[in-house]
């Protein structure tokens, strides 16, 4: 850039009206593509909580899962998720599965407890093709469902390619 | 594939004591997504389940499915109902098992 067109562009004044337009339009632009995306994302949710839980309704609570808040590489993701239950013959976790969405297959792992577990506690690591929506939904014996989410930032996604 | 797989259990548990079982296995846990450099898609092989039992007794499993990394690891846990053996399984698509035993010391 050469130092006399420089002052000349920062002097032309902008009008408000215009900035504000254009500003509204670039909002109208932001918020339309990642709900495209999320959509995509709530679609193949719906289809593997259908194969999995069936017309129960989850609920909200009980699952505790613990994501870093960005992921620099998608292939190896550490989770742990816990989910609050005594852990009896009566009353206990029977199985925990794990959805990302946004990957490929949606599907990342189901764990299955029982009253011997103790605690339903798992840590393991998955892959995440892109920033997205974790799911945890958790089956108890008495066939209540619970469902958590967090949102996690992927650097680099690990589905290969 | 014959890797040993790596399992960390506590040194010495007592009854009733809720513990921690750390297990790591190498698996290329290949997703079925990736192609080959002539562009073919090469096959999924993953270890689609995880099973350990305790004194003959499932304790924990797990389906594992294309989102889960490679050489998985696992840790899960236990609630102690008296000495016996761990008995781990890993199943992948190819019908290969890896399997390890180990004893717990309780007292």
């Amino acid at each position: 850039m050469t130092p006399a067109s420089a002052p000349q562009t920062a002097n032309e004044p902008m009008e408000r009206r215009t900035f504000l337009l254009s500003a509204g339009a670039a909002a109208a632009v932001m918020a339309l593509l990642p709900s495209a995306a999320s959509a995509q994302e709530a679609q193949a949710l719906e289809a593997a909580l259908k194969k999995v839980v069936g017309d129960a309704k989850p609920v909200d609570g009980r699952i505790k899962l613990t994501l870093p808040e960005i992921a620099e590489n998608g292939n190896t993701v550490p989770f742990e998720l816990e989910v609050q239950s005594p852990m009896s013959d009566a009353d206990h976790v029977k199985v925990v599965h794990i959805f990302a969405p946004g990957n490929p297959q949606p599907d990342v792992a189901a764990f299955n407890f029982s009253a011997a577990s103790g605690k339903a506690a798992v840590s393991s690591r998955m892959r995440l093709a892109k920033t997205q929506d974790i799911y945890a939904v958790a089956q108890m014996s008495d066939g209540k469902v619970f469902m958590t989410k967090r949102t996690i930032k992927v650097t680099i996604g690990g589905c290969g390619g | 594939m014959s890797v040993k797989p790596r399992i960390k259990l506590p040194d010495s548990a007592k009854v009733g004591e809720v513990i921690e079982v750390k297990t790591l296995v190498s698996h290329v846990m290949e997703t079925g997504q990736r192609k080959d450099a002539a562009g073919k898609t090469i096959p999924r092989n993953i270890i689609h389940t995880f099973a350990a039992t305790f004194a003959g007794k499932p304790v924990f499993s797990a389906n594992l499915h294309a989102g889960t990394s490679s050489n998985p690891f696992l840790s899960f846990f236990m609630k102690v109902p008296g000495p016996g053996d761990f008995e781990f399984t890993w199943t992948d698509d190819a019908g290969t098992k890896i399997t390890d035993k180990q004893t717990l010391k309780v007292g």
